[in-house]
């Protein structure tokens, strides 16, 4: 298992790489600098911008001083904001994001897994066909659809709950939270059915009925296990999507989250703050997909066997 | 997988296999995979022959109309800026099938390419092939493709080609793991044996055999890169105005949702109905022809 996991550590490391090499050079091969907006800025005053930011520099410089702050964790001054670095920006939004994230993924699990762990008890009726009918839904309505729709009927027509923030008023995190979490609950529920469908039909699950077993032990105690592995292994890459729908939803609700901050970079073209959030979102999604396949591994015994088998 | 690989034979495109009419019948019986079929049909014959059959002109704006709802004169209503609403889904319809159809075009082809490449030409050169593969992988697409459209503009051919770029990873895996199999094959050993060329043997042999997985795949492409455009169009990463898109008109209407809530509820509702159609059509025909998850 041990093995397994340093593998996995040493395969994410050129991938960062290529992830900061990529970002790198495709952000300097961006046409219009940061500073051509100004137009009033002085030569002088230009050149010692420059200077600061270090553009002045050959490209190769730059790309290894860049690589060299990087290794110590900095990610340079923003572009934009003169005097916040991209360290203090991403730092005042991880906190929200993650939040949000965190809700998201808790009403994904609970709500969906629920749901597809019922469906499968009962497949091909309506306690599997209406879940099922939902799920679909879900996945067919984007969030950048679904959040405008709830805040209309929630927070408009109906004014339960506020319209946008975070943190700000009562209950202001509930429409998010939904909104990000929804897309992911449906397909949560989509794996947990077909997972829990192929455990249920296995002999050890016939055995575990056969010996007099409840049916709730059954189901939690034997099938459960099995079952959640293809949610488990869909974790990863589900991780990515919410901090991708974060920009969405943040733009959506106007909370100050990290995605917000991506999207208004890319707007603004502050170039030290894409690059910062891009390398940070990517080592991000990097190790959670890595967290997700080592947890999915674990939970499969054919795959434990294995790893503790030597190789 | 393996129930293609071992009934299909070579020559099944001449003679229409059994396997084939299976499916078929399977699918016919798959109401809602059928009627998703019907409202795509429609939806396409629609955005073929918008130029001519839209109510009214693409551009012609009515300012002192403004935005009204829902009327016998404008059946979806109007914009701000008084244009037909019904006029502008279907432009907006054209815009995002497009970039369905070809960036999924656009994947399909590089995936099983490499797919098809890797998976029989097999050793070192498809474990380089595929390392690749897991690299990109792990690449934070979507990231990736918002910084595409910052850097390179907002461009539609670069959109097609960014979109189609992320979304062939899979259909390659899918292709490889087909080809493998393939391989082992005796038809495949006896191609070889007579001598056919390795090109000849992929095109011939082991691409028509491996359809079944990459039809379904397809399928199922179609709506996630719709859903990708809408989404960058959303963020105005996109399509930019004076062309429309899905995604740019749900953008505007949820600006705009409390005064003229038919803004949002039309171009969304059309966005769903085809997404829903899709995703129908594509769990049928996995169904139909029994592919299993095609995730792994």
């Amino acid at each position: 298992m041990l093995k397994f996991l340093i593998s996995r550590l040493l395969q994410s490391v050129p991938v960062i790489l290529i992830v900061v090499t990529a970002t790198f050079f495709l952000v300097r091969a961006a046409p219009g600098g940061p500073f051509d907006e100004e137009k009033a800025v002085l030569p002088e005053v230009r050149k010692a911008l420059e200077a600061q930011y270090k553009l002045d520099l050959p490209l190769h410089e730059q790309y290894f001083a860049y690589l060299g702050d990087l290794f110590q964790g900095d990610l340079g001054p923003s572009f934009k904001y003169p005097g916040r670095s991209v360290n203090e920006i991403l730092a005042s939004g991880l906190p929200i994001t993650a939040e949000l994230g965190f809700y998201a993924l808790l009403i994904a699990l609970v709500i969906g897994g629920t749901a597809g762990v019922f469906a499968a008890l009962k497949p091909n009726t309506k306690q599997d066909y209406i879940p099922m009918t939902l799920a679909m839904v879900g996945i067919c309505m984007p969030s950048f659809l679904l959040g405008p729709l709830l805040v209309l009927v929630f927070g408009i027509y109906l004014e339960l709950l506020p319209i946008a923030g975070w943190g700000m008023l009562p209950g202001d995190k509930i429409l998010p939270s939904v909104t990000l979490g929804s897309a992911y609950a449906a397909y949560v529920a989509r794996l947990s059915r077909a997972g829990m469908l192929e455990v249920l039909s296995q002999d050890y699950i016939r055995t575990a009925r056969a010996k007099g077993l409840p049916e709730w032990q059954v189901v939690v105690r034997h099938a459960l296990r099995g079952g959640i592995i293809p949610v488990v292994a869909f974790l990863g890459p589900a991780f990515a999507g919410l901090l991708a729908g974060s920009f969405v939803v943040e733009t959506i609700f106007q909370i100050p989250g990290l995605g917000r901050f991506y999207v208004q970079a890319a707007f603004n073209r502050d170039y030290t703050m894409i690059l910062g959030t891009t390398v940070f979102l990517s080592t991000l999604i990097v190790f959670f997909n890595l967290l997700s396949d080592v947890a999915a591994a674990w939970l499969n015994p054919r795959l434990r066997a294995q790893f503790q088998g030597g190789k | 997988m393996n129930t293609l690989a071992d009934t299909a034979s070579p020559d099944s495109a001449d003679t229409g296999s059994s396997l084939w009419q299976d499916a078929w019948i399977r699918l016919r019986r798959n109401k809602p995979a059928v009627g998703g079929a019907y409202v795509l049909l429609f939806l396409i014959v629609i955005s073929l022959l918008t130029p001519w059959i839209a109510p009214y002109d693409y551009e012609v704006q009515n300012l002192d109309l403004g935005a009204s709802p829902p009327s016998a004169q404008h059946w979806l209503g109007t914009d701000v800026f008084g244009r037909d609403l019904l006029t502008q889904i279907m432009y907006g319809g054209r815009v995002s099938l497009m970039v369905g159809f070809i960036a999924t075009a656009v994947a399909l082809l590089i995936g099983v390419t490499w797919g098809a490449v890797a998976g029989y030409v097999g050793g070192r050169l498809d474990a380089a092939m595929m390392r690749i593969v897991d690299i990109l992988y792990a690449l934070p697409f979507m990231i990736f493709i918002v910084l595409l459209m910052v850097v390179f503009g907002r461009n539609i051919l670069l959109l097609f080609l960014a979109i189609g770029a992320v979304e062939w990873l899979t259909m390659a895996r899918i292709m490889r793991s087909q080809v493998q199999s393939l391989r082992q094959q005796e038809f495949v050993e006896a191609a070889i044996s007579l001598g056919l060329s390795q090109s000849a043997i992929i095109r011939r042999h082991v691409v028509p055999n491996a359809l079944g997985p990459i039809i379904v795949y397809t399928t199922l492409t179609i709506p996630s890169v719709m859903l990708l455009e809408a989404f960058l169009s959303f963020l105005g990463l996109g399509i930019q105005p004076p062309k429309t898109s899905w995604g740019l008109l749900i953008s505007f209407g949820a600006e705009t949702m409390e005064e003229y809530p038919w803004l949002l509820i039309f171009p969304g509702l059309a966005l769903t109905v085809t997404l829903f159609s899709l995703n129908f059509l594509g769990d049928g025909l996995r169904d139909a022809l029994d592919v299993r998850g095609s995730k792994d």
